[in-house]
């Protein structure tokens, strides 16, 4: 049901060409005819990828390092950091069934809900928070995106790109709440309560007095390090931030 | 009502730790005298304590009960010394976490050699209140010196030495025995591998040292009590009662009340004419303070939940600072909150974790949805078993220290 509608080639490749024809500020920076070849050839939605991030993580984290892991899921990840890199590891979750899979790792896991467990963090207490796809989900992510940066000299953020241009033709042209692999839900069970594009993201980063050390794309299930059309193109992205000054 | 209906593992059953019999152990010079917290000290120390499984070569496997309040050293099984006269109400029951203890259970007593040991100042074999005085060859009463939660720990400690056990697998215990628990991690940091705090928080709060207090009002304005000194038998039933009565409230939650009993009376549509025990409730409540004076002694009650009241692990352990006492621990924690304890409030349990957390100490903090109240950490075996079992899997890939 989800992604059974039928493609309106047709109609979306009209509704392209009248957009760039008006330089509407939704297509800047898109080549229409290319738009429009994929609008032809609209591929299927690459399959759901759970947690790709990991494997991009536990090559960013270095031996020994220190890292909190909010909204840890099962613990998969850091039982791996912990197991593979000898990593401190401590993760945060509000599931009970998740966190009970975690003890079953050996994973060290809170039980507490993100909005507010954070601020008891000390400062910069760990080398690395890992906030993997919850940045959307979060009720004040400004206050725990500033609290990441405070408890983690690094945070490691990954979230569904609002802008890819899956999701901008499924709203804008057929005129729907988008539905794709990296947003999967109904609008009315979906957790995903605030959604934003990559381009947000960035701009946000800055304003909040952080740069981008490294980032990378999901673009049609393949990894790719973060690309100028990103915020069209890709499904999901990670970014590494933070206040650090760069390296002289 | 009687006394909720369970299916217990008989003896014979393969899951069953069987019949158990408890061990004394006395401790000599030098150990003797044995020194007291409070200033205090006993000539004399005896020790009853049970064990379950064995003892692997490497002696490596031990995992350490701690009993909460009222509970006792017969963890599993069936008591085999059990009788009409000697401890009577064993006989129809196994121990108080048959259910989480035994072959293939969640403490699984084929990998484990399990230990739990009465306390001191308490009226199960282990040397308390109504034991005999030796420099008088009278019962202590209230003689007794105060003892402490570190006390206990520290004679549990000296125990493990007397086993030949140097390192704790595990520890674990919930409410008072929590508190145990937390004692072990920070009094023997090296002793204990892992430790597991359920239902128990660094502190009573203040509600709960109210609840102490009327407890023990109640048993010390008894007229049988008799500053203590009672014969056995003719104790201060009332007192004692009145007391259990109330702790158990503090036990259960207010929706879990309402669950099981509501406002149900006992005849249904019975007279309203007196102030006997009309409601379903009421009956519950006279049942377990009147089961809880035929198996424990008002002296020991008093200590006990002083014991309670005294303990705070801040003070002992961090000049009242609570993080850097949480500093002196090395062992993996799992801290187990039940939603509707009011007693040892989960936000206290999550606390305790956060600062744990924030010690750097790894730790695991895991709140049980359940409307049993503090009861929970004996009734919810499910939930508990599973975390415990999950934390204990000996197969499992630690945190690196």
């Amino acid at each position: 049901m989800k992604s059974s509608r039928p493609p309106m080639p047709q109609l979306l490749e009209q509704v392209a060409r009248s957009l760039a024809a008006r330089k509407d500020p939704a297509l800047t920076g898109i080549d229409v005819e290319t738009l429009c070849a994929q609008l032809r050839e609209r591929p299927p939605p690459p399959p759901a990828q759970p947690r790709w991030q990991d494997a991009l993580i536990e090559a960013q984290i270095p031996e020994g390092a220190s890292v909190l892991d909010l909204g840890c899921g099962g613990g998969e990840l850091l039982h791996r950091l912990i197991r593979d890199k000898s990593v401190r590891g401590q993760g945060v979750e509000i599931d009970f069934e998740a966190v009970s899979q975690c003890l079953t790792l050996g994973v060290p896991v809170l039980q507490t809900n993100l909005d507010e467990g954070l601020r008891e963090f000390p400062d910069q207490s760990f080398d690395y928070v890992v906030l993997e796809e919850t940045v959307q989900t979060l009720h004040q992510p400004l206050r725990v995106l500033n609290d990441v940066l405070r408890v983690g000299r690094y945070g490691i953020v990954s979230f569904p790109n609002f802008g890819s241009w899956r999701v901008r033709l499924s709203l804008a042209i057929e005129g729907r709440m988008p539905s794709t692999p990296a947003l999967p839900y109904r609008w009315y069970e979906t957790p995903n309560i605030h959604l934003f594009t990559l381009l947000d993201f960035l701009e946000l980063t800055s304003e909040i007095s952080a740069r981008v050390v490294r980032g990378f794309s999901l673009v049609e299930g393949v990894v790719r390090p973060l690309g100028l059309n990103d915020n069209l193109e890709a499904d999901e992205s990670l970014l590494i931030i933070t206040r650090d000054p760069p390296l002289a | 009502m009687k006394a909720r209906l369970r299916k217990y593992d008989p003896p014979n059953s393969p899951t069953s730790v069987g019949w158990t019999k408890a061990f004394t152990w006395r401790l000599t010079p030098p150990d003797t005298p044995w020194q007291l917290e409070c200033g205090g000290h006993l000539n004399e120390v005896t020790v009853e304590y049970e064990t379950y499984g064995e003892l692997s070569p490497a002696r490596d496997n031990a995992i350490l009960i701690a009993h909460a309040l009222s509970g006792d050293a017969h963890v599993a099984g069936w008591d085999r010394d059990a009788s009409d006269t000697h401890r009577p109400w064993r006989k129809n029951k196994p121990g108080w976490w048959d259910a989480v203890v035994g072959p293939g259970k969640a403490i699984d007593t084929r990998t484990f050699f399990v230990i739990c040991a009465n306390v001191l100042g308490g009226c199960y074999g282990t040397t308390g209140p109504r034991s005999i005085c030796p420099e008088t060859g009278r019962r202590y009463g209230l003689s007794f010196p105060k003892v402490t939660v570190g006390d206990w720990v520290r004679l549990q400690a000296r125990l493990l030495d007397h086993l030949g056990i140097e390192r704790l697998h595990g520890v674990v215990g919930g409410s008072l025995g929590g508190q145990q628990a937390i004692e072990w991690a920070m009094a023997f940091p090296e002793r204990v591998a892992r430790c597991i705090v359920l239902a128990a928080s660094p502190r009573l709060s203040a509600q709960g040292l109210a609840f102490n207090a009327v407890g023990r009002y109640s048993i010390m304005n008894d007229p049988l009590f008799l500053n203590g000194d009672y014969e056995d038998g003719q104790g201060p039933d009332a007192g004692l009662a009145a007391a259990r009565m109330l702790a158990h409230i503090t036990y259960l939650s207010e929706s879990g009340m309402h669950q099981k009993f509501g406002r149900r009376r006992r005849v249904a549509h019975g007279p309203k004419s007196g102030f006997g025990v009309e409601f379903e409730v009421e009956s519950y409540l006279e049942y377990q303070g009147r089961a809880f004076v035929e198996r424990f002694d008002a002296d020991a009650y008093l200590y006990i939940t002083r014991a309670m009241d005294y303990y705070d692990c801040a003070e002992s352990w961090g000049g009242g600072d609570l993080a850097t006492a949480c500093r002196r621990v090395r062992a993996e924690m799992l801290i187990v909150s039940f939603s509707s304890d009011w007693l040892y409030p989960r936000a206290q349990c999550r606390d305790f974790a956060i600062h744990l957390c924030r010690a750097g100490r790894p730790v695991t903090y895991v709140d049980v949805p359940s409307n049993l109240g503090h009861d929970a950490f004996l009734v919810e075996t499910d939930a508990v078993g599973r975390l415990i079992s999950a934390f204990f899997n000996p197969a499992r890939k630690g945190w690196s220290i």
